[in-house]
């Protein structure tokens, strides 16, 4: 219907646990939608089934319901064809772990480029050396293998190995999370470069709101399997009309301890997934919860006051207090 | 934009790394035993078969260097030929289980289910009996000879290989470089063979290093036994076993080839453990 690059609806992802075989959703009924050189972030809890989203989206979960579309064709999750895959890559959490501790710089770039015949033969050597360039990474290090190489070097490497088949669509699984704090920030400008010289959509996902704020055009929150909350980054951060949301909003620190007011339940840890509450899943931490949310889930839906494409999951979300992020957005 | 400094990455990786000790001199002592082995002809001086009934347990002299024995055959040849014989049986008999072990194990760890337990059950068979029990009994029941003591080996010892293969490999599938080879739609057989392989092989590769060991134990202790290599072919434990009628007043014909095999022993144990230093991957 519309111009959305990747679009996602209604998807579940049943795990069974090995000893008990009592099935859980990690992902229960998300429909989330990536435009043309949009980035999107997805926000959330451990748990909430953000890496498992991101995991269907770049066909490394073998079951899943829901229909996926991806250019406007079916995104199959079994059996996706090479020329698919090569469209959309993925950039995993952890650098340390996510390239090949046995194989060079190079070696790991050229493979990609062979296997997926990105450019003629002849010409793999000189691709290698300007995707490094495009990570901003001088081209000696070609030669280096993973263990010579710091954690954020490593993350710029595995950036230019998921940018070398010309992907239309980048998945990052909390691809700053586990760098230094100095270093993040060059990670995530470099993101939003790409996306900027290449017209890449990125689908980012993060526990971290500074990074999302700075970065992303919209918003999705997750928790535990589904989507409470999706708009404009700005609508979301400065008018969020969901009580997870602004708990994990007022959750982040603040230089001004007299502002601690919480107006969610933050520090309580989240249900099991196995045993969720009936109705609303979000409401035995929720200090609005009432009669209503024990007998109804409530559906993500838009809300009429809001900017366009806000959507929330509360029954509530109309007449709720409004909370005002703790500290002032450092505009870009 | 930021251009990350790589004077000092670049440094590292020109840098040679240094071989660990233990690998020279494990090398050195290796070397010596393979290289007499090889240039066996050029070394000695009399044909480790040829007897000589009128010179028989002679004590060493210029002529012998290390007396005759029994027979009046040179110990030095024996010992030099008993090298090339020895060595050479248990290094096929380290490759081929190493080969089928690591096979079995990295399909048994990557594909799982039906295949795995298969490969599992069928190790837990095998190490269910005493090593020396089931060689000698395959030896026994294939007849004695090289290649009944390189089957029955390889029956016995492939399992080793399997299980820490198999355990590298559960390990290895999982890591992000081969999920990243996954989500990118590389084939089967490369992300196995070019991703999961190297990065599980070198276990095996040092475990073969104290493995070869055991089979030169095991061999010297078939050819003790008299289920060994067939005589009059020279071989350590052969020698060990006739020289030992002889020990009260010839104890060098027993101890010559004991001390040849603790040596061989002594150099792959270093050169294992060297070799366990260079092939570690720190991350």
């Amino acid at each position: 219907m519309s111009d959305a690059l990747l679009e996602l609806s209604d998807i579940r992802v049943t795990f069974r646990s090995r000893r008990s075989h009592i099935p859980v959703r990690a992902v229960d009924g998300v429909s989330l939608k990536v435009g043309r050189g949009e980035i999107v972030g997805l926000v959330g809890e451990s748990g909430s089934g953000k890496s498992t989203l991101a995991r269907v989206v770049v066909g490394l979960c073998e079951t899943v319901d829901g229909e996926a579309n991806f250019d406007g064709a079916p995104l199959t999750v079994r059996d996706r064809p090479p020329e698919l895959r090569r469209r959309i890559q993925m950039v995993f959490q952890d650098p340390y772990s996510s390239l090949d501790p046995r194989m060079t710089v190079r070696q790991q770039l050229a493979e990609v480029l062979r296997v997926h015949r990105v450019v003629p033969r002849e010409l793999v050597g000189s691709t290698c050396e300007d995707l490094l360039t495009q990570v901003h990474l001088p081209g000696q290090l070609l030669p280096a293998r993973p263990r010579q190489m710091s954690g954020g070097q490593r993350q710029r490497v595995a950036i230019a190995r998921a940018l070398a088949p010309r992907p239309e669509l980048l998945v990052a699984d909390e691809p700053v999370s586990a760098l230094d704090v100095s270093v993040q920030a060059g990670i995530v400008r470099l993101f939003a470069e790409l996306r900027r010289k290449l017209g890449l959509s990125i689908l980012f996902i993060a526990h971290d709101l500074a990074v999302v704020r700075h970065l992303c055009d919209r918003v999705a929150v997750m928790y535990m399997g589904r989507l409470l909350e999706e708009g404009a980054t700005v609508d979301v951060f400065e008018n969020a009309r969901h009580p997870y949301t602004q708990t994990l909003l007022q959750a982040i620190p603040t230089l001004q301890p007299a502002d601690f007011s919480v107006p969610g339940t933050a520090g309580t840890e989240p249900p099991r997934l196995s045993r969720l509450p009936s109705g609303c899943r979000f409401r035995d931490r929720c200090k609005y919860a009432q009669q209503l949310c024990e007998e109804s889930e409530p559906a993500l839906a838009e809300l009429s006051d809001a900017g366009a494409g806000h959507r929330s999951a509360c029954h509530f979300s109309a007449t709720l207090p409004l909370a005002r992020p703790p500290v002032e957005p450092a505009r870009s | 934009m930021t251009t990350v400094s790589a004077e000092y990455v670049v440094e590292k990786a020109q840098q040679r790394r240094k071989l660990p000790p233990a690998l020279i001199a494990g090398g050195a002592v290796l070397g010596v035993i393979v290289g007499l082995a090889i240039f066996a002809p050029l070394v000695t001086s009399y044909n480790p078969t040829t007897q000589d009934l009128t010179n028989i347990l002679a004590g060493p002299s210029a002529a012998h260097w290390l007396g005759t024995d029994q027979l009046g055959r040179d110990v030095w040849s024996r010992l030099v030929y008993g090298a090339r014989t020895d060595l050479f049986v248990a290094f096929i008999a380290v490759l081929s289980p190493f080969v089928i072990g690591t096979l079995a194990g990295v399909f048994a760890g990557y594909f799982g289910s039906a295949l795995d337990a298969t490969v599992m059950r069928l190790a837990d068979v095998v190490v269910a009996f005493p090593f020396y029990v089931l060689v000698m009994l395959l030896v026994f029941l294939l007849g004695p000879g090289t290649g009944s003591i390189i089957i029955a080996i390889t029956v016995v010892s492939w399992v080793s290989y399997a299980r820490i293969v198999r355990g590298a490999t559960l390990v290895a599938k999982n890591q992000e470089y081969v999920l990243a080879t996954k989500a990118e739609g590389f084939s089967t057989s490369r992300i196995v063979l070019r991703h999961i392989v190297p990065n599980v092989v070198s276990q095996a590769i040092v475990f073969a290093t104290s493995d070869i060991v055991l089979d030169i134990l095991a061999i010297v202790t078939l050819g003790y036994l008299g289920l060994g290599i067939p005589p009059p072919t020279p071989d350590w434990g052969e020698m060990m076993a006739s020289g030992q009628q002889f020990l009260t007043t010839h104890w060098e014909l027993s101890t010559i080839p004991g001390i040849a095999v603790v040596l061989t022993g002594l150099g792959l144990s270093l050169l294992g453990d060297g070799l366990a230093e260079l092939l570690s991957v720190e991350r």
